[in-house]
């Protein structure tokens, strides 16, 4: 078996009362998809948290590319190649989606501390960003105020701008929550591609698209992980079709 | 784009002529009051990079103005009477030399800035202002507890510092010294604004996650911006207490502080040149309703929350229009 890229070892993390996170090991494996599903709080968000930093568990480690990185910022372990895009899109509203691209572009570079060259004249900065928008398709929208584009748009951009990094491993937040099917239908067939290029920890609610793109599956809920295996394994499982699926067999 | 731009230049080219039309009349007090426009918009173009890049109200700039006032009080009274600053383990002696002035005043500016936003960038919102201004009150009161350097009544010049072949003592020469460094800062501020720091530092005010997340650190980023803020408002404060001839801890008083923001916010905030704008209406308010009436400063209140209320893009934002993502 191939070292895992990314993995979490008895992750916990509790807020007051509310265990979150409960024991959660799982991993990412080289040129694999591997999904975590689960009903709406069930921790999925916390995890995600825990894995890119800014959310310190309280027991438990991660480790990425061999290395613990539990104690390293979110900064650092994005300097270390983990592309993270959010559920709710965190991008600069204000600046175009040319501006948004190049952010991740100057982190790939490794530091802002260029005071003078002007960043949209910069050409190496400008190839990588366009490149990426070029791969999402919104090549077309670079001088558009990021404000101005649509919710699925916005979600394109989060998935550009991790792409501008050329990560070790994407970590991705529901990247088709709130897209309609046809953009649904599109991003799905993107990332049956990128994993490819790097592994993805894919937590995501359409059904249709987990199923369609996974390789491996972790049910969480409640915070615990009370399935893990493939889709038919998965499907077949009699807890996750109680817990979670409904009862529709 | 094109049309702020125009305004920029307009407005610049104001603060050029009105001085010179007043220089050609022999209107010296007219030419005083622009050159406090040009230094009290240098301050305030310090304060923008914190403020309207960086999304950092600092209600404590009056900290680096007034270090930057006692920088040349302290250096230019050591000189004046011939006293050095520390025989030992060196020699350190005054200077009336304005360049190695402005050296001292915005190194020491910088420092100033490091250790305070080192400090009370670990907060936001609400508690940073509180904590920048609890920063400036304590330089406050100990300006006026250090009677080495007239505590209270501050410290008095008697001539105005050495420009290389230039004459400070003649407004117009002053005023052009003045007018230059504004230039010279408002330019370094638009190279800065467009470069890969300036589009992090932009981002980091709208987005700091999405700035982690792509491996930069939205501290490191805030806290260079906060060290260039505070030594441009530095060498503002030394200019200032030029212009004076004297210094005193009214330069470290949060009103100082206030009224940098004021300037910020009348002219646009967020917009390059917004603080000259904002500093060339406050001192024609000043001068023209101080004349008209004491009590000035509400009519300045009436009219920021009109600022506030309807034109949040202050001067520069209700001529130009809204603000356009620079390509
Ligand atoms: N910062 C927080 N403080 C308190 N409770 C939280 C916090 N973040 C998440 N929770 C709680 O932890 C649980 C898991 O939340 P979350 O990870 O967002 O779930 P999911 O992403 O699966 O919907 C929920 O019960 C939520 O209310
Ligand atoms: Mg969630």
């Amino acid at each position: 078996m191939t070292e895992p890229v990314l993995a979490t070892h008895g992750l916990t993390k509790r807020f007051g009362a509310v265990t979150a996170c409960e024991g959660v090991s799982l991993d990412l494996r080289p040129g694999e998809i591997h999904a975590v599903i689960g009903p709406n709080g069930a921790g999925k968000s916390t995890l995600i948290g825990q894995i890119c930093g800014g959310i310190a568990p309280d027991n438990g480690t991660v480790s990425f590319l061999g290395r613990d990185v539990t104690g390293l910022s979110t900064a650092a372990r994005a300097r270390m190649g983990m592309g993270r895009t959010f559920q709710i899109s965190a991008l600069a509203m204000e600046d175009t989606v040319l501006q948004n691209a190049v952010l991740g572009a100057v982190g790939a570079r490794g530091g802002a501390f260029s005071l003078f060259r002007r960043a949209l004249a910069d050409s190496d900065l400008r190839q990588r960003a366009t490149a990426a928008l070029e791969r999402v398709g919104l090549a077309d929208h670079a001088a558009t105020r990021t404000a101005e584009l649509s919710h699925g748009q916005r979600r394109q951009l989060e998935v550009a701008v991790a792409l501008t990094l050329a990560p070790r491993a994407f970590v991705m937040d529901e990247p088709m929550a709130g897209m309609g099917s046809e953009g649904s239908k599109r991003m799905t067939a993107f990332l049956d591609e990128l994993r490819a290029e790097a592994p993805i920890l894919l937590v995501e609610h359409d059904m249709d698209a987990v199923f369609a793109l996974a390789d491996r599956l972790s049910v969480l809920v409640y915070g615990r992980v009370i399935a893990s295996g493939t889709v038919e394994e998965i499907r077949a499982d009699a807890r996750v079709r109680a817990a979670y699926l409904g009862e529709s067999a | 784009m094109k049309r702020e731009m125009l305004i920029n230049a307009a407005l610049m080219a104001g603060l050029l002529v009105v001085p010179l039309w007043a220089w050609a009349v022999d209107e010296p007090f007219t030419i005083t009051l622009a050159t406090r426009v040009a230094i009290l918009a240098l301050a305030a173009v310090g304060l923008n990079i914190a403020l309207g890049i960086g999304g950092l109200v600092s209600l404590g700039h009056a900290a680096f103005f007034g270090i930057g006032g006692y920088a040349m009080g302290i250096l230019a009274s050591h000189a004046q009477t011939y006293d050095p600053i520390m025989q030992w383990p060196l020699l350190v002696e005054g200077t009336k030399v304005m360049p190695v002035i402005w050296i001292v005043a915005v190194l020491a500016a910088a420092l100033a800035a490091l250790v305070i936003g080192a400090l009370s960038l670990r907060t936001s919102g609400v508690y940073f202002i509180m904590i920048t201004l609890a920063f400036g009150q304590m330089l406050y009161f100990f300006a006026i507890s250090w009677p080495a350097y007239g505590g209270e009544d501050g410290l008095s010049i008697y001539v105005r510092n050495d420009f290389p072949l230039l004459n400070t003592l003649d407004p117009i020469q002053f005023f052009a010294i003045c007018f230059a460094l504004l230039a010279l800062a408002l330019w370094f501020s638009a190279r800065l604004a467009a470069s890969p720091f300036g589009l992090a530092l932009n981002a980091a005010r709208q987005t700091p996650q999405r700035v982690e997340a792509v491996g930069l650190s939205p501290f490191r980023l805030r806290l260079a911006a906060f060290v260039l803020s505070g030594a441009i408002t530095g060498l503002a404060g030394a200019l200032f207490a030029d212009l004076n001839r004297f210094v005193s801890p009214v330069m470290f008083s949060w009103q100082t502080s206030g009224e940098i923001i004021v300037f910020i916010i009348l002219g646009g905030v967020g917009r390059l040149y917004g603080p000259v704008a904002g500093a060339a209406l406050f001192i024609t308010l000043e001068h023209f309703l101080g004349e008209v009436s004491d009590y000035w400063h509400i009519f300045l209140g009436l009219l920021l929350l009109a600022v506030v209320l309807f034109a949040r893009g202050g001067v520069i934002g209700t001529l130009a229009g809204r603000k356009v993502a620079h390509d």
